[in-house]
């Protein structure tokens, strides 16, 4: 065989449908894992300087094959699922809670030209996506048959019933200022440079944005907090809680299955802050209106600015200690939801007026 | 203070602390950080830290102070005379040593590092050193042994000092076989052996 004809094959292959289907949704999850191992080493690391320690020093340079050795120790580990364990669910929860995670990829833009799914109803899918990943825990809690990891399941799951309401709310205020449910079509509104982000009021007339300035911002944050409970980490890890719960729904979870839940969490840590980037800092687009903008530099600032929420959250992680649950249930339906209540009234006058 | 005023001071209060702790976190992630990279880096100890027992056998004249000083018997002495014409040679404090120590094991497992031992020492050749790293897979292993003599030497100086014995037990038979059968003679004679130092 020529290499002509091998070009020719490899054409034929890649333009069949099923294929390029399958190598387009392998793509995020390329860079998932890739990132997944980046901020774990970058987590330790800032979590230690916070402490003042150093962290990994061993394992290559101040230690960062440290994450590769970790995964082939709880590749090389037994499967343990225990005797009196639920055990379909046991083993079917893991793998429900990442493909609830890695769905919302798809409606995720990475750059101008690449969407997953170009579906008009991306955010909304989102949220769907988000809350099929408590079925996973609750799943986990429930089959392990142990008080802890119940307990674990049932407060994620109470905790997503509260926090999923202010987080829709402030996608509801999205979407009355932009029209639309889908992340490209958000995105291309906020495009132009810093001053269109929605976050300051996106690129609408100036009256009507400074009008509109003060409550994107308190949704911006509220958001930023509610989607931080959304993904079960401090100061809102009560579904984990290892003082009180021993990790909660993973305790009896062990080898390939909890190495997927920290993928899981990991991942979904980096979804929420690309959803609250896309929404409110302009996404995939430049800060600097057409300088170093494009598809390339595209990607560039969704995961720079995906990146830095990311330290942020694990700064805040590493800093606040655990809420109780009542404070859990205060902040959500005393003070976020009637906040956001109040911004949705406000900006559809504006809009309206 | 009012429902309605707390319910504004509590959301102002708790976004101001969250602020005033990230300030702390965040002043902390760039200050140097405390660990010392033990293996490779070791932090430097008290100059009169007591650690593992080190023995110098020149030195040891064989007095057992040091195993009847300590409170947890680890301490085993076994000395061995020597005859009169054997030199086992002087301390460092100029004292001349007069007994073998064939044995002299520490028990370093049951050490207590209370550093008794090392107060009574005349010549001042059991002392604590600052080696602290002597973990092992065996307990076994960490009796130590001191004693410099091998199993021929003390073999021999042990039929030396037989021998010694024997003979000198037969002088005193032979003395005393004499002092019986002259009485009154015995009191000026003179010492049957003179000993060879």
């Amino acid at each position: 065989m020529n290499i002509h004809s091998l070009i020719q094959t490899v054409q034929s292959f890649v333009s069949n449908e099923i294929v390029l289907a399958i190598a387009l949704s392998i793509l995020p999850l390329i860079f998932v894992l890739t990132y997944v191992l980046f901020v774990l080493y970058t987590e330790m690391k800032i979590a230690a300087h916070i402490q003042d320690r150093v962290a990994y020093m061993r394992v290559g340079w101040h230690g960062v094959l440290q994450n590769i050795a970790d995964m082939i120790k709880l590749l090389l580990k037994e499967d343990i699922v225990p005797a009196s364990a639920d055990k379909l669910f046991f083993r079917l929860a893991p793998y429900i809670a990442f493909a609830g995670t890695y769905a919302a990829y798809a409606v995720l833009p990475f750059t101008s030209i690449f969407i997953g799914a170009n579906i008009n109803l991306g955010l909304f899918f989102l949220v769907a996506s988000g809350s099929f990943v408590v079925v996973g825990i609750l799943m986990a809690g429930w089959s392990s048959n142990n008080k802890w990891s119940l307990l674990g399941g049932i407060r994620s799951a109470a905790q997503m019933v509260s926090y999923e309401l202010p987080t829709s709310l402030a996608i509801v205020i999205i979407a009355m200022i932009t029209g639309s449910l889908n992340l490209q079509d958000i995105v291309r509104f906020q495009d132009g440079g810093m001053q269109n982000w929605l976050v300051f009021g996106g690129s609408l007339p100036l009256q009507q944005k400074l009008l509109l300035l003060p409550f994107t911002v308190i949704t911006f944050i509220i958001f930023l907090i509610s989607s931080n409970a959304e993904i079960n980490r401090t100061p809102f890890d009560l579904p984990e809680a290892e003082s009180e719960l021993v990790q909660g729904f993973f305790t009896e979870y062990s080898g390939l299955r909890f190495a997927m839940f920290y993928l899981t969490e990991y991942a979904n840590l980096f979804t929420v802050f690309a959803v609250a980037v896309s929404m409110f800092l302009g996404g995939w687009s430049s800060p600097f209106g057409s300088f170093m903008s494009g598809p390339v530099w595209g990607v560039f600032w969704f995961a720079a600015k995906s990146y830095f929420f990311v330290m942020v959250q694990i700064w805040v992680r590493w800093t606040l200690p655990r809420i109780r649950v009542d404070q859990l249930m205060y902040v959500s339906w005393k003070v976020l939801t009637p906040w956001l209540l109040f911004c949705l009234f406000a900006v559809g006058i504006i809009l309206v007026v | 203070m009012s429902a309605f005023g707390s319910y504004f001071y509590n959301i102002i209060h708790s976004l101001h602390t969250v602020v005033v702790g990230m300030k702390i976190t965040v002043k902390h992630l760039f200050t140097r950080s405390a660990t010392i990279q033990y293996p490779t880096v070791k932090k430097q100890i008290p100059e009169r830290a007591r650690n593992r027992l080190y023995v110098n056998m020149d030195d040891c004249i064989g007095c057992n102070q040091c195993a009847m000083a300590c409170p947890v018997d680890c301490i085993t002495i076994e000395t061995l005379k020597s005859t009169p014409d054997v030199d086992l040679g002087l301390t460092s404090k100029n004292t001349k040593k007069r007994l073998y120590v064939p044995q002299f094991d520490i028990d370093i497992a049951k050490c207590c590092y209370c550093g008794l031992c090392t107060y009574p020492c005349p010549t001042e050749c059991i002392v604590m050193t600052d080696v602290y790293e002597f973990s092992e897979y065996d307990r076994h292993n960490l009796i130590y042994s001191f004693a410099t003599m091998t199993a021929e030497e003390i073999a021999e100086a042990q039929q030396k000092l037989k021998q010694y014995e024997t003979e000198q037990a037969a002088k005193k038979a032979v003395a005393a076989a004499q002092v019986k059968v002259e009485p009154p003679a015995a009191p000026t004679q003179e010492p049957p052996v003179q000993p060879a130092t």
